[in-house]
């Protein structure tokens, strides 16, 4: 076993481990820690494959800033402390056989997929590459996203706002 | 060195994505319910990373942006409105909330 693989064996380990405990802890706070260690453990595997620049992303968005609302929200709906933040789950016996139907489906798909070719280095500076890709091919997705970016803030101060 | 191939990365996010699903469909409350399309959308990004590794093209990492980008926005949307059915009914338990039930 190669180190790659062991490091690729270990993280997937810990990004399995942490996602089946955001989905099954009872504590609703400790699924959002859950959730915190699932997203560096994605963040790891991006660095596995090379992508540094993604590793920085995941961290910065969604470790930080996703897991920080996440927080608020628990704090502005629910009693931290106490008994209110259990919270209880139903149709566990429906929801394991849809997501083991769903999953037995993809992995045959992928087991029954053509090899890919073997892996190509990436040749160039992996940023100046998507920087170029930015505001060259994908210019016009990236000016949309900004206007989506500012419709969602709009939208979600007019949502939580207070009513006065 | 040889790591581990694209199918391994892919099997990889194809879990994480069925242990999404399930958080989905077992969770009752809203914000358990918004923790399972969160890790629904990571199995997304790792697949598209991955391909983006394996076939050298950039592409897939500026769909990973995006894709980050959207799930924040979707993250911030969703739970404005958590906070705001939570102001109305005062509970976030998605049973309860059935004023669009036909």
């Amino acid at each position: 076993m190669t180190g790659a693989t062991l490091a690729f064996v270990v993280v997937a380990a810990a990004l399995v481990t942490a996602s089946l405990g955001v989905v099954l802890t009872r504590n609703l706070f400790h699924a959002v820690l859950y959730l915190a260690g699932a997203l560096v453990a994605t963040a790891v595997v991006f660095l596995l494959l090379e992508s540094p620049f993604l590793f920085a992303v995941q961290l910065l968005l969604y470790a930080g800033g996703v897991v920080t609302i996440l927080v608020f929200a628990i704090m502005l709906t629910e009693r931290l402390v106490g008994e209110r933040i259990t919270q209880t789950s139903r149709f566990l016996l429906n929801g394991a056989v849809v997501a083991a139907a769903v999953f037995v489906g993809l992995a045959g798909f992928i087991a029954r997929a053509r090899q890919p070719a073997p892996a190509v280095t990436p040749a160039e500076d992996q940023v100046a590459g998507l920087a170029r890709a930015l505001v060259g091919p994908f210019a016009a997705s990236f000016e949309l996203l900004a206007v989506l970016l500012v419709a969602a803030l709009l939208g979600a101060i007019y949502l939580a706002r207070t009513e006065d | 060195m040889t790591g581990p191939g694209l199918q391994a990365y892919l099997i990889l996010a194809a879990l994480v994505f069925a242990i999404g699903l399930f958080g989905i469909l077992t969770r009752r409350n809203a914000i358990g319910i918004l923790l399972g399309i969160e890790l629904m959308l990571n199995a997304v990004n790792i697949n598209l990373v991955a391909f983006a590794r394996f076939h050298a093209d950039l592409a897939g990492l500026v769909f990973t942006l995006f894709t980050i980008a959207i799930t924040v926005i979707e993250v911030g949307v969703g739970l404005a409105i958590v906070i705001a059915v939570f102001r109305v009914r005062k509970t976030v338990d998605a049973d309860h909330l059935t004023l669009l039930r036909g």
